[in-house]
C-alpha cells in the first residue's frame, strides 16, 4: 500500500509536468492546427534562462520566474513571425519540418548559451517531504500540481471571460469567418504562439528544481507532453491535464509493478492503444477524421 | 518525344554515372560516403512512395530499417543463415509488420497518422534496447559477417558500392513501374483527395496498406545494406531522430519525385560532413538551412529550383 | 506543359550530376602530407548526449598535442591532431574514421568516446590495420584481444570490484542495482551481476532509468521493498545525481555507491547535498592532492591538472584523462618508427610502466587496457569534496 502510495505521487509529479506541456500543445493545436515539435525545446529554454536568473543572476524567485516565462514567450512568437507566417505553403508536412528545423536551432542555441553540462537549483521552498501513510510527498510537487491547477483556471477565464479570449476561440474555429467579423486574425495566432511557449516556460520552470536541466533534455520530454496531449483530446484544455496526469501515474505504476525497462513503451502503447480505440482522445467533443 | 523515351535516358545516365563512380573514385572515404548516400536513397525512396504519392505520412519509418538490420543480423549471427537467405527474410519480416500495424494505424490520418507511426516507431527502438537476449541491448551487436557471393567479397569499399547502388537503380525502376502503372494513378488520387478517389472507385485503404508494406520492404532492404556495411548495429541509429531525418530527405529532396528521394538523400548526407567545420555551430547551421529550405521552396528543391528555373525562362521570353 | 517538363527533368539531372562530380573533384586536389609532420586522428563525442566525455578528451588531445610539440615534437616530426565530432553516433563515426583513414593520412586514432561507437569502428580498424586507443569503458573493446586495438579508460571490471570489495569489508550482504538505460548501464549492470557471487553478495533487486528522466523515486521505492544492505547506481551525470536527490527526498537509509561515470566535481554541483556521503570508485585525478607523494601518479596528476585548469579554467573531470593518456602512450610508441605503423602497434603493446592519469600502464600482447584495479581508489563525498579511503 504504501508502495502503490509512493507510485501515484511520483507520477502525479511528472504527469503534472507532461500535463503542463501538453496544455501548450493543446492551445497551438486548437487556434493553428500546427504541431509544434520544437515546443521541448522551449521548455529547455524556459528551465535553463529561470536556473540562470534565479542563480548567477540572484534575482528573487518570482521575478526570475515572470521574466523567464516573458522571455520564452517573446521567442516563440519571434519565431512564429520568422519562420511560421513567412512560409508561402503552410501544408503540415512543411510545418513539421519546419518546426523540426526550429528545434534543431534552439537545442543548438542552448548548447552554446548554457554549455553541454545539466544544471540545477534547489527547491522553490525548503520544507521537508510530507509523510503520509510512509509515503513521501515532496514540497516541491505540491508547487508543481499547484502552478499546474492555478494556469489551468487562469486559461479556462481567459478563455471564457476576456474578451481577447473568446477572439481566439472564435479563431480557432474559423480563422476566416473570424478575420471577417473584425478580428485580427494574424494577431491572434501570433498570442497563441506566445502563450503556448510560454506555457513551455512554466514548465520548464517548475521542473528545474527536481531534475537536471540541460540543453537535450526537450525533446524526450516535447514527446511525452505530445502523447498526454493526444491522449486526452487534442485541442482540448482539461483533457490535456487530464491526460498528463494520467500518463504520470501509469508510467509509475508500470515501474512499479511491471519493469522499469518499460516506462517510456508505457506511453507510446497508451498512445496507440487510444489511436485506434477512441482517437478522439478520452475528453473531447470534436470528431476526428477517421476513415 | 513521349515519357518513357526520357525516363529510360535517365537510367541508363546513372547507371553511367554510378559504373563511372566507381571506376574514377579511388579513395575509400569518398566510396563509403556515396555507399552510404545510396542506403539513405533507399529510406528516402520507400518514404517518399508513402508521403508523396499516397500522401501518408510516417514518423516511424526508422522501425522497418532497424527491423531489417536486426533480423539478418540475428538471423547470420545466431543461427548462422547465409546473408542472402536473411535478406528476404528481413524484407518478408518487415513487411509482415508493416501490415499488422498498417491495418488499424492507416484508418487514422493527418496528425494522428503521425502521431500512430510515432509512437510505433518508438515502442520497437524500446524492443531493440530492451530485449538484450536476443538484440545485444544497448551496448550494441557485434560480428555481422560481411556479404560474399562466391568468389566475390564485399567486404571492399568499391563492391560494397556497386552492390548498394545496384539496389539503388533496381528500386528506382519498381518505384517507375508502380508509378506509372494503374496502382500509381490510384495513389495519386488519395494524395489529391481521398473521398474523391473512393467516389471513383478505388480501393483507398486497400491501396494505403499495400504502398505501406511496399515502403517497409525498401526500408528493410536499406537496414540489410546497413548491417552488412558497418558489422555493427545498436538501438541509437534506428530511433526518433533517424525516422525524422528520413521525413527531412524526403520533404527537402522534394515530393512526389523519385529523382527528389535521391537529391534530398544525398544532401542530408553530405550536409553534416561539410558542416564538420562549424563545430559547435553544426546544430544551429543545420537547423537554419532546414528551415529556410521549407520557408522559401516549401515543394522541396527539386521542384523548388524548376519553378525558379521556369520563372527566369518566362521573363526572358517576355 | 508537358514537352516542356521532360526536358527540364534531365538537365536537372545533369546539373546535380555535375554538382556532385565538383564536388569530388573540388577535395581530390588536397595538399599533399607534408613529411615532416605526424597526423594522429581524435574522434570524441564533442556535442551530443555524451559530450561531458567528448568534450574534456578533446581539450586534454589537443592540450597533450601541444605539450609535445613545445618540447620538439617526436625526432624531429610535429604532431598534428585531426579531430572529428561523433555526436555519439555510431554511423557518423564509422564515417569519421574512414575520412581520417583514407582522406586525412593519419598514423594513428584516438577515441571514440563511448562503448557503442568504439565496436563499431573497430572492424574497419582492424581491416585497415591502424593503431587505435579507445577512450570508452566498455570491456567488450579489449575482450577478446585485438591487435590493433587498445584502450586507456578504466574497464568497468575493475571499478565493479574495487565497489565489491569496499561492501564486502564493511559485512554488507544484499544490494540493489539502479542503472542507466545505455551501453555504459548495461555493460555496468551485466559486470554487477557476474561478479556479485565472487564477493558473496546478493543482488535483491536490478532496476533501469531512462538517462533523460526526471524523476526515479518509482524504481527507488521498489528497491526499498527489498529491503538491502546497499544500493549501487551506474550510470553517468545527470542522472546519477537524481538517484542521489530521490533517495535522500524518500528518506531511505541505504548506503550508496555510485559508479566512476559521475567522477567529476559536476555530479557534487547537481546533487548538492544529496551527494554527501555517497562511496564511489574513481581514478586517482579527483584526489590528485591527496596522494602520498610515493605515488608513481602523483607527478603527471599534478601536472595534467594544472595545464588543463590553466588552459581552459574549468574543473577538471577524470574523463579527459583518458585521451591525454592515450597521446602520451602513442607519442611514447611513435618514438624511433618514423611512422610505420606496425611498429607503433608493436612498441604499444610493450609498454611497461607508463604512469598515466587513469592509472599504471603495463601492456602486454594478452592485455591491452594494461590497468589493474590500483587504477581505482574508492572515495567518499564529504562536506562538498572528495575524502580519499584508505
Amino acid at each position: 500500500m504504501q508502495e502503490i502510495l509512493q507510485y501515484i505521487f511520483s507520477g502525479i509529479t511528472s504527469g503534472a509536468i507532461y500535463a503542463v506541456i501538453a496544455v501548450g500543445f493543446s492551445m497551438l493545436y486548437n487556434s493553428t492546427e500546427l504541431i509544434n515539435f520544437a515546443h521541448g525545446e522551449f521548455v529547455m529554454l524556459g528551465a535553463l534562462s529561470f536556473i540562470t536568473l534565479s542563480g548567477p543572476f540572484q534575482l528573487p524567485l518570482l521575478s526570475a520566474f515572470f521574466l523567464s516565462v516573458a522571455g520564452v514567450a517573446c521567442i516563440g512568437m519571434l519565431f512564429e513571425r520568422l519562420a511560421i507566417r513567412t512560409v508561402r505553403e503552410p501544408n503540415p508536412i512543411v510545418l513539421i519540418i519546419i518546426t523540426v528545423g526550429a528545434s534543431i536551432f534552439l537545442r543548438g542555441v542552448g548548447m552554446l548559451v548554457w554549455g553541454k553540462d545539466a544544471h540545477t537549483m534547489p527547491p522553490f521552498s525548503k520544507h521537508p517531504p510530507l509523510d503520509i501513510e510512509g509515503a513521501k510527498l515532496l514540497a516541491q510537487s505540491i508547487w508543481i500540481v499547484a502552478i499546474m491547477f492555478l494556469m489551468a483556471a487562469g486559461l479556462h477565464l481567459f478563455y471564457k471571460k476576456t474578451l481577447t479570449g473568446k477572439a481566439m476561440q472564435a479563431c480557432a474555429i474559423s480563422q476566416k469567418a473570424a478575420w471577417l467579423a473584425g478580428i485580427p486574425s494574424k494577431f491572434m495566432i501570433l498570442l497563441a504562439f506566445g502563450l503556448s511557449t510560454g506555457m513551455g516556460a512554466v514548465a520548464g520552470v517548475i521542473i528545474s528544481p527536481i531534475t537536471m536541466c540541460g540543453y537535450d533534455m526537450g525533446t524526450m520530454l516535447g514527446l511525452k507532453g505530445f502523447c498526454a496531449a493526444m491522449l486526452g483530446g487534442l485541442g482540448s484544455l482539461w483533457g490535456s491535464l487530464i491526460g498528463g496526469l494520467l500518463l504520470g501515474i501509469l508510467e509509475a505504476l508500470g515501474v512499479g509493478l511491471i519493469s522499469s525497462g518499460l516506462k517510456d513503451a508505457t506511453a507510446f502503447l497508451l498512445l496507440l492503444f487510444i489511436l485506434y480505440v477512441r482517437p478522439s482522445g478520452i475528453i473531447s467533443s470534436v470528431n476526428v477524421e477517421r476513415f | 518525344m513521349n515519357k518513357p523515351y526520357w525516363y529510360r535516358i535517365a537510367y541508363v545516365a546513372v547507371a553511367a554515372i554510378v559504373i563511372l563512380t566507381g571506376i574514377l573514385v579511388s579513395n575509400a572515404y569518398y566510396l563509403q560516403l556515396l555507399t552510404f548516400i545510396g542506403i539513405n536513397t533507399l529510406l528516402a525512396l520507400g518514404l517518399n512512395m508513402l508521403m508523396g504519392y499516397a500522401g501518408q505520412i510516417s514518423l516511424g519509418h526508422a522501425a522497418f530499417y532497424g527491423i531489417g538490420a536486426y533480423t539478418t543480423a540475428i538471423l547470420t549471427v545466431h543461427y548462422a543463415i547465409s546473408p542472402w537467405l536473411a535478406l528476404p527474410a528481413a524484407i518478408l519480416i518487415a513487411m509482415a509488420i508493416a501490415y499488422i500495424v498498417g491495418v488499424p494505424t492507416l484508418k487514422l490520418s493527418g496528425y494522428y497518422l503521425g502521431m500512430g507511426t510515432l509512437g510505433f516507431g518508438m515502442i520497437i527502438h524500446i524492443l531493440f534496447r530492451e530485449w538484450s537476449s536476443i538484440t545485444g541491448g544497448a551496448s550494441g551487436f557485434i560480428g555481422i559477417p560481411p556479404l560474399e557471393f562466391g568468389p566475390v567479397s564485399f567486404a571492399s569499399g568499391r563492391n560494397y558500392f556497386y552492390l548498394v547502388w545496384g539496389f539503388v537503380l533496381l528500386s528506382l525502376i519498381i518505384c517507375r513501374r508502380i508509378i506509372d502503372s494503374r496502382v500509381g494513378r490510384g495513389l495519386r488520387s488519395i494524395h489529391d483527395g481521398e473521398k474523391t478517389a473512393r467516389a471513383v472507385g478505388v480501393d483507398t485503404s486497400q491501396l494505403k496498406l499495400q504502398v505501406f508494406v511496399l515502403s517497409a520492404a525498401f526500408s528493410a532492404l536499406a537496414g540489410f545494406l546497413y548491417a552488412h556495411l558497418v558489422y555493427f548495429i545498436s538501438p541509437g541509429t534506428f530511433d526518433f531522430i533517424t525516422s525524422i531525418r528520413i521525413v527531412t530527405m524526403v520533404v527537402i529532396g522534394g515530393m512526389a519525385s523519385i529523382w527528389g528521394a535521391l537529391l534530398g538523400a544525398s544532401l542530408l548526407t553530405l550536409l553534416p560532413e561539410w558542416l564538420h567545420s562549424f563545430s559547435e555551430f553544426e546544430m544551429v547551421v543545420y537547423g537554419l538551412i532546414l528551415m529556410s529550405v521549407m520557408i522559401f521552396l516549401p515543394q522541396g528543391l527539386t521542384r523548388g529550383l524548376m519553378d525558379i528555373y521556369e520563372r527566369s525562362k518566362k521573363s526572358q521570353n517576355r | 506543359m508537358r514537352s516542356n517538363t521532360q526536358p527540364l527533368q534531365l538537365k536537372w539531372i545533369l546539373a546535380f550530376i555535375a554538382a556532385v562530380c565538383l564536388v569530388f573533384a573540388s577535395s581530390a586536389f588536397s595538399a599533399p602530407p607534408a613529411e615532416k609532420i605526424y597526423k594522429i586522428g581524435g574522434i570524441f563525442s564533442v556535442t551530443g548526449p555524451a559530450s561531458f566525455l567528448g568534450d574534456p578528451e578533446k581539450k586534454s588531445m589537443e592540450m597533450a598535442v601541444e605539450q609535445i610539440n613545445k618540447n620538439g615534437g617526436i625526432d624531429g616530426h610535429m604532431i598534428e591532431a585531426v579531430i572529428y565530432d561523433t555526436e555519439g553516433d555510431p554511423s557518423k563515426t564509422v564515417m569519421s574514421v574512414s575520412k581520417l583513414i583514407n582522406k586525412d593520412k593519419v598514423i594513428a586514432i584516438i577515441g571514440p568516446s563511448r562503448t557503442p561507437t568504439t565496436l563499431a569502428v573497430i572492424p574497419k580498424v582492424q581491416q585497415s590495420q591502424i593503431p587505435f586507443i579507445s577512450c570508452a569503458a566498455g570491456n567488450k573493446i579489449v575482450e577478446p584481444v585485438k591487435p590493433w586495438v587498445f584502450k586507456t579508460a578504466q574497464s568497468d571490471i575493475l571499478a565493479v570490484a574495487s565497489i565489491y570489495q569496499h561492501i564486502k569489508n564493511r559485512g554488507l550482504k544484499t544490494i540493489g542495482i539502479i542503472s542507466v538505460e545505455n551501453a555504459y548501464g548495461q555493460s555496468g549492470k551485466e559486470q554487477l551481476l557476474a561478479q556479485a557471487p565472487k564477493f558473496g553478495l546478493q543482488v535483491v533487486r536490478s532496476e533501469t532509468f531512462g538517462g533523460k528522466d526526471s524523476d526515479m523515486t518509482a524504481q527507488l521505492t521498489k528497491i526499498r521493498k527489498e529491503n538491502p544492505d546497499a544500493i549501487v547506481c551506474w550510470g553517468t551525470n545527470p542522472g546519477p545525481a537524481v538517484v542521489a536527490k530521490n533517495l535522500k527526498q524518500l528518506e531511505m537509509d541505504i548506503q550508496l555507491y555510485q559508479s566512476h561515470g559521475v567522477a567529476s566535481p559536476k555530479f557534487i554541483e547537481l546533487a548538492g547535498n544529496a551527494a554527501e556521503d555517497t562511496l564511489l570508485p574513481t581514478g586517482k585525478i579527483l584526489v590528485a592532492d591527496l596522494l602520498a607523494e610515493s605515488d608513481p601518479q602523483k607527478q603527471v596528476l599534478t601536472e595534467y591538472v594544472t595545464a588543463y585548469e590553466n588552459k581552459y579554467d574549468t574543473a577538471v573531470s577524470g574523463f579527459g584523462g583518458y585521451a591525454y593518456d592515450a597521446m602520451y602512450l602513442l607519442a611514447k610508441a611513435l618514438d624511433g618508427t618514423g611512422g610505420d605503423r606496425a611498429q607503433i602497434r608493436k612498441n604499444l603493446e610493450n609498454i611497461k610502466g607508463h604512469a598515466g592519469v587513469s592509472g599504471v600502464f603495463n601492456f602486454s600482447p594478452s592485455d591491452h587496457n594494461g590497468l589493474d584495479p590500483d587504477a581505482f581508489v574508492m572515495v567518499r563525498i564529504k562536506n562538498g569534496t572528495w575524502e580519499l579511503i584508505k
